[in-house]
């Protein structure tokens, strides 16, 4: 699995400078960062060779004309190259980099208006929380990197999903799932799953409807911007279920579930449980064990579930019943608590537990659960100054805490501030996301891209999801080695070949006389 | 093994964190109540500390464009 993070951006002294811009000066940033402590870093070219954004996974493909112009992520991100040297004032000597791939395996790059960094693949949901909390460490670098550069505007980066005007930018998750689930087997149980699953991870929002026209509070940032059931886009109308049918795998074995209905999370036990639970919930649909309350409104239930903080307001079913979220989530609890083998390892064990006590909690009073609830905690600071300077859900002062509370600045950060007074839980230490910013995980192909981007800076010259370019000193061919399967390219099938080597040349020649060439072990 | 750790005490640590926060032992309702008030005056008082000064001009300020 993995986490994509969109970071919302500003520079409060340029109110009208270019987003793409912006989002380019934190790329770049973070090279620099890199050149100063690690020595040369050239810029990683993205081989987009192997995307298909507009492949459909119930078996069909749309046609280019008729996507939007978002919609077509294989494509680069252009800058307008006169632009740039304008607004560093007539020099454009340093190129510009729009894309790097990380030591660490993860993707920083430019995403039309924002940064993103998109995590390592990953194997557990802990694992999961550190790469993503590693993002979060790359951003405020490259935060400080800015601010402290000469002629440059400091630069603010949100982990939000909403500038609560009429805008929303993702935080997507990916998890791996064999080809032979059928598609409509995933969509079916997903539904109903994340209508509701918002009540244990949502990021909470103050302001209501996607242009904001009525006041008051809702649990989840992305909610209102959702109109359909399943569909291709993910920029507009859209879809609860997301349909891009391209693995960066290979594609007779597996498809990846991208899931763009989550909120970005601050809080870790959120992070935790959001991929942990779904994770739960895809095992038990492949066995065909999950439960599918059909709703009779999908879109209309999302909503209805963001918008009460009570967690009381109940969603119809197409048989007629009534359930609130945490019914709904109780089910899926529950059915997961009967599928549990009895040999299940201790983190998935550890996830079961909290999901219960968590829903045990949120029935009783959902404030109890603010230590690990991002939408909880939040509200009982919105509340809190409700209640001191009676301020109703109108007043500015309510929109700057939420937008505050998301601001990656340490310093400034609501969120910092709660979990440095000891007012959230954390799952993984300060130690361990710095060094995951720099060291891919052990136990996926990110080891053997990360591994190859620190280790031959000057001769990978491309790379992607499922694959790596060389660029040999000297030969005239470049070398494409595919990363197709997800779980190998691990430490333990290539952390030897990485010792014995050399260097790129003796590395690329043992790697071509295995068994099967052009494919990393 | 970390993971299990955690998960067996987290209901447990959370209540016991907000414990420290307030009285030790058998504090009475009233006391609590007001250490608990106690507690989040002083975390506003932190957070007015930090927050943006003009809340309505930052707010508006913060116009993105759109995203995935």
């Amino acid at each position: 699995m993995g986490t994509e993070t969109e970071y919302g951006i500003i520079a409060p002294g340029l109110p009208s400078a270019n987003p793409t811009l912006l989002s380019s000066q934190v790329v770049n940033a973070y090279a620099a960062t890199l050149r100063q402590g690690l020595g040369n870093l050239a810029g990683t070219r993205w081989d987009y060779t192997d995307e298909t954004p507009l492949t459909d996974a119930r078996g069909f493909r749309m046609d280019r004309a008729s996507a939007h112009p978002s919609q077509l992520t294989d494509e680069p991100a252009e800058l307008d190259a006169e632009q740039i040297a304008l607004e560093r004032g007539g020099s454009a000597e340093v190129a510009v980099l729009m894309n790097l791939v990380l030591n660490n395996g993860a993707r920083l790059y430019v995403d039309h208006a924002h940064p993103e960094y998109s995590s390592p693949e990953v194997t557990n949901p802990l694992d999961a929380v550190l790469w993503d909390r590693a993002g979060d460490h790359v951003a405020v670098a490259a935060m400080d990197r800015i601010a402290s550069t000469p002629g440059f505007s400091p630069v603010i980066l949100y982990k939000n999903n909403t500038d609560s005007k009429s805008v929303s930018y993702g935080s997507h998750e990916n998890y791996l799932v064999p080809r032979s689930v059928p598609f409509s087997h995933l969509a079916e149980a997903l539904i109903p799953f994340f209508v509701s699953r918002q009540v244990i991870c949502g990021a909470g929002r103050v302001g209501r409807g996607p242009l904001n026209q009525e006041p008051g509070f809702q649990i989840s940032q992305r909610a209102d911007f959702f109109e359909n059931e399943i569909g291709l886009e993910t920029t507009v109308r859209r879809p609860i279920i997301n349909t891009r049918d391209e693995p960066h795998a290979v594609a007779e074995k597996y498809r990846r579930l991208h899931v763009i209905i989550g909120d970005a999370n601050l809080n870790e036990v959120s992070t935790y449980l959001k991929t942990g639970t779904t994770a739960l919930v895809l095992a038990l649909i492949e066995q065909s064990l999950a439960p599918v309350p059909v709703l009779e409104d999908p879109v209309g239930a999302l909503r209805t579930i963001s918008h009460d903080s009570s967690l009381r307001a109940t969603v119809r079913l197409a048989d007629g019943r009534s359930m609130t979220g945490l019914d709904l989530q109780d089910l899926y609890c529950e059915a997961v608590l009967r599928a549990l083998p009895a040999d299940a390892d201790d983190q998935t064990r550890d996830v079961v537990e909290r999901w219960q006590n968590l829903l045990t909690t949120l029935r009783r009073d959902p404030a109890d659960a603010s230590r690990q609830v991002d939408w909880i905690a939040k509200l009982k600071v919105l509340e809190a100054y409700r209640a001191r300077d009676q301020l109703d859900w109108t007043d500015p002062r309510l929109a700057l805490v939420d937008l505050q509370y998301a601001d990656l600045r340490p310093d400034k950060g609501i969120y910092s501030r709660l979990a440095r007074r000891g007012e959230a839980e954390l799952l993984v230490d300060a130690a361990a996301v710095a060094s995951a910013a720099v060291e891919p995980p052990q136990d996926t192909r990110a080891y053997f891209r990360g591994r190859c981007i620190a280790r031959y800076p000057a001769e990978v010259v491309g790379a992607s999801w499922d694959s790596l370019i060389f660029e040999l000193a000297g030969e005239r061919r470049l070398q494409r080695v595919q990363t197709r399967e997800p779980l190998r390219g691990t430490a333990a099938l290539t952390a030897e070949l990485f010792d014995r080597a050399a260097d790129a040349e003796d590395f690329l020649a043992m790697l071509l006389s295995g068994p099967e060439r052009r494919v990393a072990p | 093994m970390a993971t299990q750790d955690r998960s067996t005490t987290s209901a447990a640590s959370s209540a016991a964190a907000e414990d420290d926060v307030t009285e030790p032992a058998v504090a009475a309702p009233a006391a609590q109540d007001s250490a608990q008030t106690q507690g989040v005056d002083d975390l506003l008082d932190e957070i007015d500390g930090v927050l943006e000064s003009n809340a309505e001009e930052f707010v508006r300020g913060f116009v993105q464009k759109g995203g995935q």
